[in-house]
This record gives structure tokens, sequence and C-alpha cells, in this order.
């Protein structure tokens, strides 16, 4: 079995979710370029990314699933790192850019 | 109904690679080092999701064990790169 034979109730929703998830990233990472300042540029990528890889990985499992025949999670641990580790590093980066601002606001 | 598929695969990897583009202006671009470092996170992420859509349209296991991989490395790289810019050192004795 492979793609050209896939039944319809799972290409349906696969394709759904890989639009969906294309546009969202796309949108975060316009926002990288469109917005003026630091703290607002944070917001884009780190809310369109996660975003975005949940549908991709929702789309993945069920394709594979489908081709499988029987229910296969493979994916899942990508999905709950990148959900849990997104958090982490906009936090992270967040805490340096207050800090170096106030560096740089002490400095003048 | 399959080349619906087909289409929806091209259009995520169209827009991931478009988003990769966007990334990598405000990685050559950006003004502040905390926007270097935040545009390597988002270029790392879509080119994982790359990755993964290679993996859908071939069928095969191997791409998403290449995309753990990435996620994991990045997500160190990244919080390296804040600890650093927040600490000015990476490990604290």
């Amino acid at each position: 079995m492979n793609l050209e034979t896939l039944p319809a109730w799972a290409a349906l929703p696969a394709a759904m979710l890989l639009v969906l998830g294309g546009l969202f990233t796309v949108i975060g990472s316009f926002g990288l370029i469109r917005l003026r300042e630091f703290f607002q540029r944070m917001h884009g990528p780190s809310m369109g990314n996660t975003l975005g890889t949940g549908c991709v990985l929702i789309a993945s499992v069920l394709v594979s699933s489908a081709l499988a025949a029987r229910p296969v999670v493979h994916e899942l641990p990508i999905t709950v790192f990148v959900v849990t580790t997104a958090p982490m590093t906009a936090m992270l980066l967040m805490r340096a850019a207050v800090h170096r601002s106030k560096a740089l606001k002490n400095r003048r | 109904m399959n080349g619906l598929l087909e289409f929806a695969i091209g259009f995520a990897q169209f827009c991931f690679v478009l988003a990769m583009v966007f990334a990598a202006y405000r990685l050559l671009r950006g003004p502040s080092a905390q926007d270097r470092v935040l545009a390597l996170d988002t270029f790392y992420v879509n080119g994982m999701l790359t990755l993964l859509m290679l993996g859908i349209r071939s069928a095969t296991t191997v791409f998403f064990d290449i995309a753990l991989l990435i996620a994991l490395f990045g997500f160190v790289g990244s919080v390296a790169l804040a600890k650093f810019l927040l600490r000015g050192e990476v490990i604290e004795p």
C-alpha cells in the first residue's frame, strides 16, 4: 500500500491538517520579519511553530496508521518533545532579552 | 482524492521553505543577538518539518528518527545560546 491507494477517511483530514499546519507556520514566521521589535517578534514563531508542528505530526500519524493498517504512534515523541520544549526556549530567550535590555539601559 | 494529499504535501513543503527564507532573513539581518537566536530556533523547526514532509511522501520511517534528533539538538543549542545571552556562560561551576 502506498500514498496513491490511501483510503479517503485518512487522506482528507491529513490533507486538511497539512495545509492548515503550513499556513500556521508561514504566518508565524512572517511575523518574524514584519513585527517591529524583539518583544513583539517573540510571539509569532513560538505560537505558529508549535501549532504547525502539532498539525503536521497528527497528519503524519494518520497517514502512517492508514498505511500500516494499525495504530502507529511513532511520531508522538516528536510532538510531545516539541510542544514541551518550545515554551521553555521562548521563556529563556525572553528572560535573556529582558536582562540585556535592562543592562543596555543602565549603561546609557 | 489521491492528488489531494500530494497537493497538500507540496503546499506544506512550499510553506515551510518560505518560512525558512523568512527566518534566514532575520538570522542575517537581526539587529540584536536574541533576534538571531530566535530566528535560528524557527529555522531548525522549519527544517525538521520539511524533513517530516519528505518522510510522509516517501512512506519510510527513517526520516522520523532524523527529525527527532534535529528537534533534540536544536533545543539543546537554543537553550545553550539563550543561557549564554543571559549569563555570559553556558555551564556554570
